[in-house]
């Protein structure tokens, strides 16, 4: 198990490395960052004065080099945007984004396996239809769509919820948090709404398929026959063997609601990561993109992680192939 | 009633009115367009910044809401001679901490200006001119320029004063925290948040008079639609950059106010005469190569512009929001020529010209452009498009995000750009010194001239501008550089934007050219 850890610590980082540079030849073909940063007005002095500020005077190479070996030391550079560390302005949008795609995910979870179940148990009843009919929508309506509807109905026709923005935090734990106070509920409640549509929609298909596929399995009809009630037989027999395939989406679609809830962020006006990164795109702030991308694999990495623990806690028998013939 | 009671009473009525007014905190939250990348008054040249600064800072000079150069921390300036100027310093300002503002503090922000660490912007074009500085009085200075530098006034206005006390050990990031945000217009910084918000209260002992409000909220809304909504329920009481889409509905709505200005910001189209040969992206019909590149004919420039329909898409693509363009500023600014009018719309008139050019069948061009930096930019290129087919030239569209357009086309990557210029001077000389002087990075002339026009008539007159203190004299040889540059179409001016805010009734926005968004200038009406 450990060897295995090692080995896959060390993958990751090769992973890291391998991405940071990537990235750093893909902003660079773009184009020239002192083009958009400067105002049109300046003359060559000033333009060249810029370039060499931002130390982009140097070969490709040996920015890449230097980015390198300072991000060992922990510095992945100044934003040129803003003039503080790249990391720094990520972490601190980063606890919003993670708390936006949490309570997506919750809320995806909560409604999500239980719809699925109902759905999967009672394929046939009005209400069974009604889930799944309900579950086409949230796939195939577009995200921002949904979003500007909510903002529509909410909080311009009924004004019950603020259209933007992320409300009061406090802090718990060091990390502003703000599902605490009322004001950061109400500032949550729709852009988790919006983010958690899709995934709710993707947890009861999939709940679904596998409920039906269980019901038909030999072990669940023997427990009926053994005379277990049918709460026992959906919550213990079903539900925990079809928890595998779910765990295992739910830890890969955390991970991409973080790194993709820029569209939901940007209609709320969320001060997330999302937004962060567009905006630096849209300005070719190198570090920011870097980093962001560099937060991000080390993000997924980990959740890859914790799902392949909590899934050999599930199944010990995954737990013994991953030593034995680690993939 | 006696009428002198009736007045008395009036009197008395109105002098308690502000007392009922202050009793309640007056607040407002405005929706922006796009973020604040600093507070630091000296660390990144973009309109955004310079729009937010003007809150917490001012300069020696200011703009109206024309860009007309108007008294800021200066009360008076004079040229004493080419190289000196006199200026006189406002007496009994003080900075958000109490401190008067003196002299010194104008000498101390003139050094620090082309000294800001990492700088992606900075502000030394402005006091680069300026050679050396003498302190008469506590409020009069002396400024020397190197060469006759006639735009000193105007360039004054975009330099932000600081205070020596506290701009001494002051970096970006102390700026940025609140620390050393410390000037002297009519509100201070209560909080900073980067791509955000930034939060503003009153400063009382403003010698400019009473703002009219108590505390201000910017929030950063750059999704348009969500800054619409957010208008719409009431989390802002005003948004800037209202998209043009949403106008016609918005304006019909009795719980809103809309208002708008012509703005300095003109869209039109520069032609790639840098080669001897075609251009890229500039074929025959059949895709061959082109022998000459056709837009070093006047002719073809000519038919270029006659053939666009600048009212149409004025009204519909623009949706009413754009003005037909003759030159590169609209008549209310300084050195455009009243002789020149917006190219009639003629496309029999175009093909007879491309004709009589060697191109009676025309030839293949392909448009490139931005798609997310003008109001409306790819279809403004898509209608110019059609313009073009219909008088017999196969024409192509290609538009981008503009990270990636803007870097090609200085490259001269392109044959035929719609690109947009704002000219923040706000007088025509330094619109034509950019975009048509002969490309001379040396001389920091023609420095966006991505089309490489060249004409030395036009270079002459702007040369001679340069220098020619006298206003009148000056104005008339701009006025004369434009006429020329216009007459033989160096670029294609199409219109200029209109911007439009938005915001809720009992509030009434008086709009700028500059496109600024002040809260100053928001006012609640009964």
């Amino acid at each position: 198990m450990l060897a295995y850890a090692i080995r896959r610590f060390g993958q990751s980082l090769l992973v890291l490395v391998l991405m940071s540079f990537l990235v750093f030849l893909g902003v660079f073909a773009i184009g020239d960052p002192v083009e958009l940063l400067i105002n049109p007005e300046a003359d060559a002095v000033e333009r060249a004065r810029a370039t060499a500020a931002l130390g982009l005077d140097k070969p490709i190479l040996q920015q890449y080099g230097t980015f390198l070996s300072n991000a060992a030391s922990g510095d992945l550079g100044r934003s040129f945007v803003f003039n503080v560390p790249a990391i720094n302005l990520i972490l601190d949008k980063l606890p919003a984004t993670i708390e936006l795609a949490l309570a997506a995910m919750v809320i995806a979870i909560t409604l999500g396996i239980p719809l699925g179940l109902i759905a999967g148990l009672k394929p046939h009843s009005f209400v069974g239809r009604a889930i799944m009919a309900g579950s086409i929508v949230g796939f195939s309506l577009p995200t921002f769509w949904v979003g500007l509807v909510l903002i529509m109905l909410f909080s311009v026709q009924l004004g019950w919820l603020p259209s933007n923005g992320r409300g009061e935090t406090v802090l718990l734990f060091g990390i502003p948090v703000s599902f605490l106070t009322w004001d950061g509920l109400v500032h949550l409640a729709m852009p988790a709404l919006n983010l958690a549509l899709f995934k709710l929609s993707l947890l009861i298909r999939l709940t679904r398929a596998s409920t039906r596929e269980a019901v038909l399995q030999d072990y669940v009809k023997f427990a009926r026959a053994k005379g277990l009630g049918p709460g026992r037989v959906i919550g213990v027999h079903v539900l925990k063997n079809i928890l595998i395939p779910i765990v295992t989406v739910i830890g890969l679609e955390l991970g991409s609601v973080i790194a993709f809830a820029i569209v939901t962020e940007s209609i709320f006006a969320w001060p997330g990561t999302g937004k962060l990164l567009i905006d630096s795109i849209n300005l070719l702030d190198r570090p920011v993109v870097v980093a962001y991308l560099m937060v991000i694999v080390t993000l997924f990495i980990a959740i890859n992680f914790v799902v392949d623990v909590a899934y050999s806690l599930l199944d010990p028998r995954v737990r013994l192939g991953s030593s034995a013939n680690a993939h | 009633m006696l009428p002198i009671t009736r007045i008395a009473l009036a009197a008395l009525f109105f002098a308690f009115l502000p007392h009922a007014h202050a009793a309640k905190e007056r607040e407002v939250s405005i929706g922006l367009q796009a973020a604040v990348s600093s507070i630091d008054p000296h660390y990144h040249n973009l309109s955004p910044n310079n729009s937010m600064l003007l809150h917490i800072y001012e300069g020696l000079t200011k703009r109206d809401a024309n860009q007309k150069v108007v008294p800021g921390l200066a009360t008076s300036w004079k040229a004493i001679d080419d190289l000196t100027w006199e200026i006189k310093l406002r007496k009994n300002v003080k900075f958000h901490d109490g401190s008067p503002f003196t002299a010194d503090d104008v000498v101390f922000t003139l050094k620090r200006v082309p000294n800001v660490p990492n700088s992606p912007s900075s502000f030394a074009t402005f006091t680069r001119p300026i050679v050396d500085v003498k302190v008469v009085d506590p409020h009069t200075l002396i400024f020397k320029t190197a060469t006759p530098h006639v735009l000193l006034p105007s360039d004054l206005a975009s330099v932000y004063i600081i205070s020596k006390l506290n701009g001494e050990k002051a970096e970006t990031s102390d700026y940025n925290s609140g620390k050393a945000a410390i000037g002297t217009g009519p509100y201070k910084l209560v909080e900073y948040i980067p791509n955000q918000r930034i939060v503003l209260k009153a400063n009382y002992g403003y010698w400019g008079g009473e703002e009219p409000w108590d505390k201000v909220t910017f929030k950063v809304l750059s999704n348009s639609a969500a800054r619409v909504a957010a208008l719409l329920s009431g989390d802002v009481q005003m948004i800037e950059s209202v998209p043009t889409a949403d106008i016609a509905k918005l304006s019909k709505d009795p719980k809103l106010s809309l208002t708008d200005k012509v703005s300095n910001r003109v869209i039109y189209v520069h032609l790639n005469q840098s080669t001897e040969k075609a251009p890229p992206f500039v074929t025959a019909k059949d895709g061959k190569p082109l022998e000459k590149n056709p837009f070093r004919d006047a002719r073809v420039r000519k038919a270029l512009s006659m053939a666009i329909n600048r009212d149409a898409i004025a009204d519909r693509v623009m949706e009413k929001k754009g003005v037909p363009a003759a030159q590169l500023l609209p008549d209310i600014f300084y050195g455009t020529s009243r002789k020149l009018k917006v190219a009639k719309f003629d496309p029999e008139g175009a093909k007879k010209l491309l004709a009589e050019a060697g191109y009676p069948n025309g030839f293949a061009l392909t448009i490139h452009g931005p798609n997310n930096r003008y109001i409306n930019d790819d279809k403004i290129a898509q209608a110019i498009a059609q313009y073009y087919t219909r008088i017999g030239i196969d024409t192509k569209v290609e538009t981008m995000l503009a990270t990636a357009y803007f870097p090609r086309a200085t490259k001269l990557e392109f044959g035929y750009m719609v690109l947009g210029w704002g000219t923040e001077s706000g007088e025509q000389g330094s619109a034509l010194r950019s975009l048509l002087a002969t490309h001379d990075p040396a001389k920091g002339m023609g420095m966006n001239n991505r089309g490489r026009y060249s004409n030395p008539e036009l270079d002459k007159a702007l040369n001679d501008a340069l220098v020619t203190m006298d206003d009148k004299k000056r104005e008339g040889l701009i006025q004369h550089a434009a006429e020329v540059a216009m007459n033989d179409t160096g670029l294609i001016p199409i219109h200029y934007e209109v911007s439009t805010w938005a915001s809720a009734k009992g509030f009434r926005y008086i709009p700028r050219t500059d496109q600024y968004t002040l809260a100053s200038e928001l006012k609640p009406i009964k």
